[in-house]
């Protein structure tokens, strides 16, 4: 079951790409039905799936690959990766939806969505770091086309650089993993063997430097201060749902990253160099939500907040490896709200740069300052950039909080000193009530007036996105009892 | 405390879930539904706030607990105690009223309107009676965002919006220490129950406490963060009326009393409380003096107000706080939509130019009267009671804060009176300024505008007996607060015979305001130079070096690579692959000669053929000489 959501969308692009001359009416309803049949797989494993033991997987799939370095085809699915599992397959349809009315060679633009859906389904189900490597490195080669393809403004520099940057850092992964099998004993590239024998052990120079380079790899994909700087131009030319999937989706590689292998893997070093990496996360808050708030370019300035809510990840799992007798609850709170921040900052950020591309479509601007008093002609898409706004910033009644409350709850538990980031929370809410104002009151002027309200189309797309984030701030218990039981494990793992 | 029998607690459960979902679920319906609702709104409004007024009732007379589970640790519970059994029902009431009043008098968008205070009402029920701290802190960022959603409800008006903007950053920044609460608890092991919070170990109880501290003071617009609740003035008055006065920036001082038990094992914590709550309605209510905008002095009037509340709960008083709590809700709620009433009949707020309004409906004159006269402390009104009870505790607490609570008290009187002399003057052309500056006037105060005034100055008139036996026993009983001090008959005799004079002393008089009490002590803008423009400066710097730094580094790292790939074939070219590249050369100079006689016409080939065969025979002739 796990294989076919994972390479039905791979195998639909084939097959998309074998048939000649296929009319793109068919290729547009294609895509959508495959996403939502994807969907329905996930859905149907949610329903189906009970927390396993510790140290095992639901819905594992093992095959030979390349035994000789100890390398198999691994997948298997927990409760840090169900939730993620289930949000990509979730900003694919919203993505196949959105791109309903899109004109610009829509077979190869399916067929590359369909890829990049497989590879990062693939990539969150990968229990082998071969297999993890391969995917990860396929979603930077993917979305370098899609930016490149169908991008506007200088986006061929912009993929370039996205490209060069995120492989240099899957690089550093590369080095990092082949580290591990190199301390792991036997030597192996399974993560649910090397989580057994955590390598290294008695040799904490060398974690520290595996960790490093892991470390350094999953930051640039998340990204973190100071690696954050390809983000910006990625998501400023590529197209809407380009952004939308970067943000959405890619950037949880790198956190993913984090408490799948990093945690779990070198405890120990972890554990020594929590500090540094509560501290790098502290700065990425402020730092991200301080640049976010001098922004005029409304995709900029969303960019800026994804490095901002990404520093929160940050901050969670580093006070997550601080480990003393009482700490158990904080860091399981911290964990949770980690992966609930990484679904929730997903669904919230791709409805938010779905928004911007609304804006981008009608008016080719992003320029907060060419707007004003929209709300007079797009009331609804007023409501929505609205509610989508108050989420990112973190409201009650909606995702944002039930992550940002765990989050600094459990990281104030184990390190007081993560307080200094509060003030990015209201940082946040100041830049986009700043944004709310700028686009949509006052009177309606420059590119507002007769500006088309939301289609069906983008209502439906970016509706969804957003109900899911209500759903989860007002009943989260259907997310949280799949996390917390995996987030639980974690705290164990790292604290052993 | 629940009862017995199964079936008592499912009611008490239901009713508990339907006082904070029916409104709650209404309100969304409304907003989502917006236009489509416009004629719906107000009816469905005002009905749902009706029934919500019988729900509360019972679950003051029910006391239900309920807990489901929400975060890990820490559910989501609600549970009515005596307090919340006593303000419950209050916030009800004044919602119901102010719906009413907001229905008769129309507003654009009504859906709108009605849907996001409905919201409002359904976050204040969960805030009075939340039993955990995220509980707490859900309804109470929900308070913050309709809050700010109201104040800029006209949103073509960018100033009205910039007002919701400052209101809801001002408060959110106090929020940050629920947040902070939170943590502390977790570290001192104490858990995120509201009744827990005391038992945490120092020093987590202490940061705790602060958390607490920071929070409530945002929202109740006590010192240093008044200056917001001037600004939230934009908003409509039926939301001053009810947020801005009896609901959300009471929650202020509601969670104060509520967390009581924590101020008292935190010594600091109660003495800070008592100071600023004691400073607060000093200074505010010498701001609210030197006002000339109707509204603008009941602002700085009700964060004077809930000084006093304040005050109660950092000296322990508190039967005193909630019993002045209740009245100052009434007495508010009623002056804001009386205030109200006057904008949108006479289209001014400003104080000269509603001179003598008070005799054009004297009905709403009468009311308003009874108000400020409460709001003075004028015998037998509710303020006047329940702010002595309160007083009394801070004189069993320290003679000082009884001063300058007496002093504060003085000043009620004095900001009551100036108010209530010029809308009750006569009204002379020369002397009054035109109406309509703020808006076009309907010179009409509907009847279905004037009932919610009448019910509320009754309150206003009657809360006072809360504070004074027997109700006032009653009351104690309800809080369990029975040993909390008593004024004495001096002290009662005493401020009431101080309102007195002073309502005499303002009568007729002008005097200059001081610079300072005009623009509420500089708040505003010393946030602005001290916080809002570094913050800004910052970030501008930033975004700065983010482009020209970080980002030129990483460019110039990738150049700097191409540039080091150059000089590599460079140097490659220098060194041993010269060698190979000068036979390669040779080889390709060969290839090109060879390539010359290939011209492709046949005449040539065919020379070229009787060349070369020509020389092959002289070659073979010279081999066999040779040979031979």
């Amino acid at each position: 079951m796990l294989s076919l959501a994972i390479f039905l969308p791979l195998v639909a692009a084939a097959v998309l790409a074998a048939i000649p001359r296929i009319p793109d009416t068919v290729v547009r309803w294609t895509w959508l039905a495959v996403t939502l049949v994807d969907l329905a797989i996930l859905v149907g494993m949610w329903f189906s799936y009970t927390s396993p033991q510790p140290g095992e997987l639901a819905f594992e799939e093992q095959l030979r690959w390349m035994p000789s370095v100890g390398s198999s085809y691994h997948v298997g699915v927990d409760g840090l990766s169900l939730p993620l599992l289930a949000l990509t397959g979730v900003v694919f349809v919203a993505c196949a939806i959105y791109a309903l009315k899109d004109r610009d060679r829509q077979k190869s633009q399916a067929g590359l969505f369909l890829f990049l859906q497989s590879v990062s389904l693939g990539l969150f189900a990968a229990q082998d770091l071969i297999l993890f490597f391969a995917f990860f490195d396929l979603t930077i080669v993917a979305m370098y086309f899609i930016i490149a393809g169908w991008g506007h403004g200088d986006a061929a520099r912009s993929a370039l650089k996205f490209f060069l940057y995120t492989f240099l850092g899957s690089l550093s992964l590369l080095l990092g993993f082949i580290g591990l099998y190199l301390g792991s004993e036997p030597h192996t590239f399974d993560v649910v063997e090397l989580a057994k024998t955590t390598p290294f052990q008695n040799a904490p120079v060398a974690a520290g430097f595996v960790l490093a380079a892991i470390f350094i790899g999953l930051a640039i994909k998340t990204p973190t201060f100071p690696f954050h700087t390809w983000l910006p131009p990625a998501h400023t030319d590529a197209p809407a749902i380009g952004s939308a999937v970067l943000a959405g989706v890619m950037l949880k590689l790198g956190t993913y990253g984090f408490v799948r292998i990093a945690m779990p893997l070198l405890p120990d070093a972890w554990r020594s160099w929590a500090w540094l990496i509560v501290a790098i996360g502290i700065i990425s808050v402020l730092y991200g939500a301080l640049v976010a708030l001098a922004q005029t370019d409304v995709k900029r300035m969303i960019a800026y907040t994804s490095v901002n809510h990404m520093g929160y990840v940050i901050i969670a799992v580093g006070a997550a490896g601080v480990v003393s007798d009482s700490s158990a609850q904080a860091q399981q709170l911290a964990i949770t709200g980690a992966v609930v921040q990484m679904v929730s900052h997903g669904l919230v950020t791709a409805a938010l740069f779905l928004l911007a591309g609304v804006l981008y479509e009608r008016r080719s601007s992003y320029d907060l300052d060419s707007f004003g008093g929209l709300a007079a002609p797009a009331p609804r898409f007023a409501a929505f950039f609205a509610v989508a706004a108050f989420a990112s910033l973190g409201l009650p009644g909606l995702s944002g909080f039930i992550a940002e409350f765990q989050i600094f709850t459990g990281s104030i538990g184990t390190v007081p000193l993560s307080a200094i980031a509060l003030p990015g929370i209201l940082i946040t809410a100041a830049l986009f009530l700043r944004a709310l104002q700028r686009l949509f009151t006052g009177a309606t002027c420059g590119l507002s007036v007769d500006f088309t309200d939301l289609r069906p189309r983008e209502v439906l797309s970016i509706g969804s996105l957003l109900l899911l984030s209500v759903v989860i701030g007002v009943f989260p218990r259907f997310l949280l009892d799949v996390i917390e039981p995996a987030a639980s494990v974690l705290a164990v793992l790292v604290g052993r | 405390m629940s009862g017995s029998a199964p079936d008592i607690d499912l009611l008490g459960v239901t009713t508990l879930w339907l006082l904070v979902g029916l409104p709650a679920v209404v309100g969304i319906a409304l907003s989502v539904a917006g236009r489509r609702a416009t004629r719906l709104a107000a009816p469905v409004s005002v009905a749902t706030a009706a029934v919500i007024v019988v729900v509360a009732m019972a679950v003051a007379i029910l006391r239900p607990v309920v807990e489901v589970p929400f975060l890990s640790g820490a559910p989501f519970g609600l549970a009515v105690d005596g307090l919340s059994a006593l303000i419950v029902p209050t916030v009800a009431v004044v919602t119901l009223v102010v719906l009413v009043f907001a229905a008769a008098e129309g507003t654009e968008s009504p859906a709108r309107f009605h849907g996001l205070m409905l919201i409002f009402a359904a976050a204040v029920a969960v805030t009075a009676t939340a039993s955990t701290l995220p509980t707490l802190l859900f309804a109470w960022e929900i308070m913050g965002a309709m809050s700010y959603a109201l104040i800029g409800f006209r949103w073509r008006d960018d100033s009205r919006v910039s007002g919701g903007l400052t209101a809801f950053i001002t408060t959110r920044a106090g929020d940050l220490g629920l947040y902070l609460a939170a943590g502390a608890a977790l570290a001192g092991g104490a858990g995120l129950g509201l009744a827990d919070l005391a038992a945490a170990p120092s020093p987590w109880r202490d940061i705790v406490a602060a958390g607490v501290l920071l929070a409530a003071f945002g929202k109740a617009a006590q010192l240093p963060f008044s200056f917001w609740l001037s600004r939230a003035m934009e908003g409509p008055s039926p939301v001053s009326a009810l947020l801005h006065s009896a609901a959300m920036v009471a929650m202020g001082g509601y969670l104060l009393l509520r967390m009581e038990p924590l101020l008292e094992v935190a010594a600091w914590a109660a003495i800070t409380v008592a100071w600023v709550g004691a400073l607060t309605a000093l200074l505010l209510g010498a701001v609210a003096v030197a006002q000339r905008d109707l509204k603008q002095l009941l602002a700085a009037s009700t964060a004077a107000q809930l000084g006093f509340v304040v005050l109660a709960a950092g000296v322990g008083s508190v039967a005193g706080g909630t019993a002045h709590l209740i009245a100052h809700a009434l007495t508010k709620a009623l002056l804001f939509l009386a205030a109200g009433a006057w904008l949108t009949a006479l289209g001014t707020k400003q104080l000269s130019e509603l001179r003598g309004a008070a005799r054009r409906w004297p009905l709403v004159g009468v009311a308003f009267a009874a108000g400020a006269l409460s709001l003075a402390g004028i015998v037998p009104l509710s303020l006047w009671a329940t702010k002595d009870e309160v007083l009394a505790g801070a004189l069993e607490a320290s003679p000082a804060l009884y001063v300058v609570g007496l002093a504060a008290a003085a000043l009620s009187a004095a900001y009551a009176g100036k108010a209530l002399f010029i809308l009750w003057a006569k009204p002379s052309t020369e002397k009054r300024g035109p109406y309509d500056t703020e808006q076009r006037g309907t010179r009409r105060i509907g009847v279905w505008a004037r009932i919610p005034l009448v019910l509320l100055a009754v309150g206003a008139v009657i809360a006072g007996v809360l504070a004074v036996p027997p109700v006032g026993d009653w009351f104690r009983g309800v809080l369990g607060a029975e040993a909390d001090p008593r004024p004495g008959v001096w002290e009662l005799v005493g401020s009431a015979v101080l309102a007195l004079l002073v309502l005499g002393l303002v009568a007729g008089k002008r005097a200059r305001a001081p610079s300072w009490a005009t623009n509420w002590l500089y708040l505003g803008q010393a946030t602005r130079v001290l916080v809002v423009d570094p913050v800004l400066w910052l970030s501008e710097k930033l975004a700065r070096f983010d482009d020209n730094v970080l980002d030129t580094l990483v460019n110039q790292t990738a150049a700097g690579g191409m540039r080091a790939a150059f000089l590599a074939v460079k140097a490659e070219t220098a060194g041993p692959e010269a060698a190979v590249d000068a036979t390669a050369s040779a080889a390709r100079r060969l290839g090109v000669l060879a390539r010359r006689p290939q011209t492709g016409q046949i005449h040539h080939y065919y020379a070229q053929i009787t060349v070369i065969l020509a020389l092959a025979i002289v070659l073979l002739l010279v081999l066999a000489l040779v040979v031979r």
